[in-house]
């Protein structure tokens, strides 16, 4: 599997299995992700791009096959197995104390914000900062502030997420991620459910982000100019199978698939 | 029909009131606690939590309200062998546990309503299941309760006139104590006056909770003015709508 670095992978799928009752989404797919490394994830609906970000955000569960030391279905993140838990030198399925300290290196921006409507801009920021990781209000509040002058709205700290645009609720929520210190950050489609006019801040913020740290993005987006500036590789998935990777020039400049060609004209038409 | 004598009794309904407004008082209190308990219960994801209290409620909706008030009055001090005076304090209970059951389902149904993109960014941010009740969950359920809640506080207020069947004297009783004296229909203007009394007291429960709703929306920052959870169901369209401020 080609990635930038020869560091171990920060993301690892070993032929992950994941189905909805009857319906088979991802079907023993495995790819790696390098530290720092930002990858989209583009395909036609219901490929399962979602569900690969929920399951790694532990909003989703793996489907488990028998005996994963030797038949894989397993997620890794930083080596460590991550949907699974070592008992004994087996794999067994992550119970809910592994997956709450497993994911405390990821952290997710959502399509529908999802701001905590009862709370200011302020303590949307600061709450999960002081109960889940314990930081002194004072402490979370100086990394708020910071956070919140990051995407633009230090003016905004006292009100309330009703009280904003569409994009500028995006943007807390992305301090709000942030603030977490997430090693990994996941974004789905963080822009679609914006007005036109308010898609160029959020991006803008989050190219500043892409720029200043070395976090591991994962992206699912419809802005291919997005896509092609702050990725390291595009993944073009099809019903749960990587149909074709790569670099973006290589995929959005000279794509051998047809599927993939077949998406990106039917995306570049909308 | 006599009014003067009605004017001339008024002094008499002023401890009965007291009853009045105490047992609905004391078992709208305790009726909140036991809908905050089993609302709480029977919202868990685990079986052995919910179902006692799933058994709980529906005994205490499924059966009569009279029928528990003559247990707890009458039955339990048998049982019990309690001596002193029992009946101010069994119809409190009854009456506590039977709104209560009927308002834990306001409970469970105002959080089960909170949108699940707000319980995924509870995970998102790794917050315990108590912190997200305590935090995310309960403060945006309780004004949508309110409502409700306000009802069946009303409805409670009505239901204390049931203590007159155990001998507590409140004002439904004393005016069927006076008004039956002097015959049937000396007890009309007495009915009416309790009537009136009754309206009073469910306009003064309604207003306090139009007051305790329009604050707790303001702290989701729902403005009054605004429609309903515009926040949470279209982000979107909210932009330049809330104003600034
Ligand atoms: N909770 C669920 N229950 C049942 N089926 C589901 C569930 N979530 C997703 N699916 C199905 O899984 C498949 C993959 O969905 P997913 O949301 O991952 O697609 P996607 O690539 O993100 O699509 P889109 O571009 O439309 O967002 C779809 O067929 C979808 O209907
Ligand atoms: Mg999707």
């Amino acid at each position: 599997m080609p990635s930038p670095t020869s560091n171990e992978p920060i993301i690892r799928f070993d032929r992950v299995n994941k189905s909805f009752g009857d319906l088979n989404v991802l079907n023993g797919l495995s790819f790696d992700i390098a530290p720092a490394e930002r990858v989209t994830l583009i395909g036609p609906s219901g490929s399962g791009k979602t569900t690969i970000l929920r399951l790694l955000m532990t909003l989703e569960h793996i489907t488990p096959v028998k005996h994963p030391e030797e038949n894989g279905g397993v997620m890794w993140v930083e080596g460590e197995p991550f949907s699974h838990m070592d008992k004994g030198g087996k794999l067994v399925v992550a119970n809910e104390r592994h997956l709450r300290q497993a994911r405390q290196k990821i952290g997710m921006v959502f399509q529908q914000f999802n701001l905590f409507p009862n709370m200011t801009v302020m303590r949307n920021v600061t709450e999960a900062q002081v109960h889940t990781l314990k930081r002194s209000k004072d402490e979370a509040a100086a990394k708020a502030k910071e956070l919140l002058d990051l995407v633009g709205l230090s003016d905004k700290v006292d009100n309330y997420p009703s009280q904003l645009s569409g994009g500028q609720q995006q943007r807390v929520a992305i301090a709000r991620a942030l603030a977490m210190d997430p090693d990994i950050l996941l974004l789905d489609e963080v822009t679609s459910a914006l007005d036109p006019e308010l898609v160029a801040d959020v991006l803008g913020v989050l190219r500043d982000v892409a720029s200043s740290t070395n976090i591991t993005m994962l992206i699912v987006t419809h802005e291919m100019g997005f896509a092609r500036d702050v990725s390291d590789r595009i993944m073009m998935f099809d019903k749960g199978v990587i149909v074709e990777e790569g670099a973006p020039e290589a995929m959005f400049g000279d794509p051998r698939e047809e599927r993939t060609q077949d998406f990106l004209r039917a995306v570049r038409s909308e | 029909m006599d009014f003067q004598a009605v004017i001339d009794s008024l002094p008499r309904y002023a401890e009965p009131l007291l009853v009045t407004i105490q047992v609905t008082v004391a078992s709208a209190a305790l009726a909140l606690l036991v809908a905050f308990a089993l609302g709480l219960m029977t919202s868990s994801k685990h079986l052995v939590v919910r179902t006692p209290a799933r058994v709980v409620v529906e005994f205490f909706r499924g059966s009569s309200v009279v029928v528990q008030l003559f247990w707890f009055a009458i039955a339990m001090p048998v049982i019990l062998g309690i001596q002193f005076d029992y009946a101010i304090a069994a119809a409190i209970i009854a009456l506590a546990l039977n709104y209560g059951s009927y308002s834990s389902e306001v409970v469970r149904s105002a959080i089960a309503s909170v949108p699940k993109g707000q319980l995924e960014a509870c995970t998102a941010l790794n917050f315990t299941p108590i912190q997200r009740m305590r935090l995310v969950i309960l403060p945006q359920a309780w004004p949508e309760m309110i409502p409700s809640l306000c009802s069946f506080a009303i409805m409670l207020l009505k239901a204390s006139a049931l203590v007159s069947l155990i001998s507590v004297t409140d004002i439904t009783r004393m005016a069927t104590l006076i008004g039956g004296q002097g015959g049937g229909v000396n007890q009309l203007p007495h009915l009416a006056l309790i009537l009136v009394i009754y309206f009073v007291l469910a306009w003064l429960i309604w207003n306090g909770m139009r007051a305790l709703e329009r604050k707790a929306k303001r702290g989701v920052g729902i403005d009054a003015k605004l429609p309903k959870n515009r926040a949470i169901d279209a982000p979107a369209a909210a932009a330049g709508g809330g104003g600034a401020a």
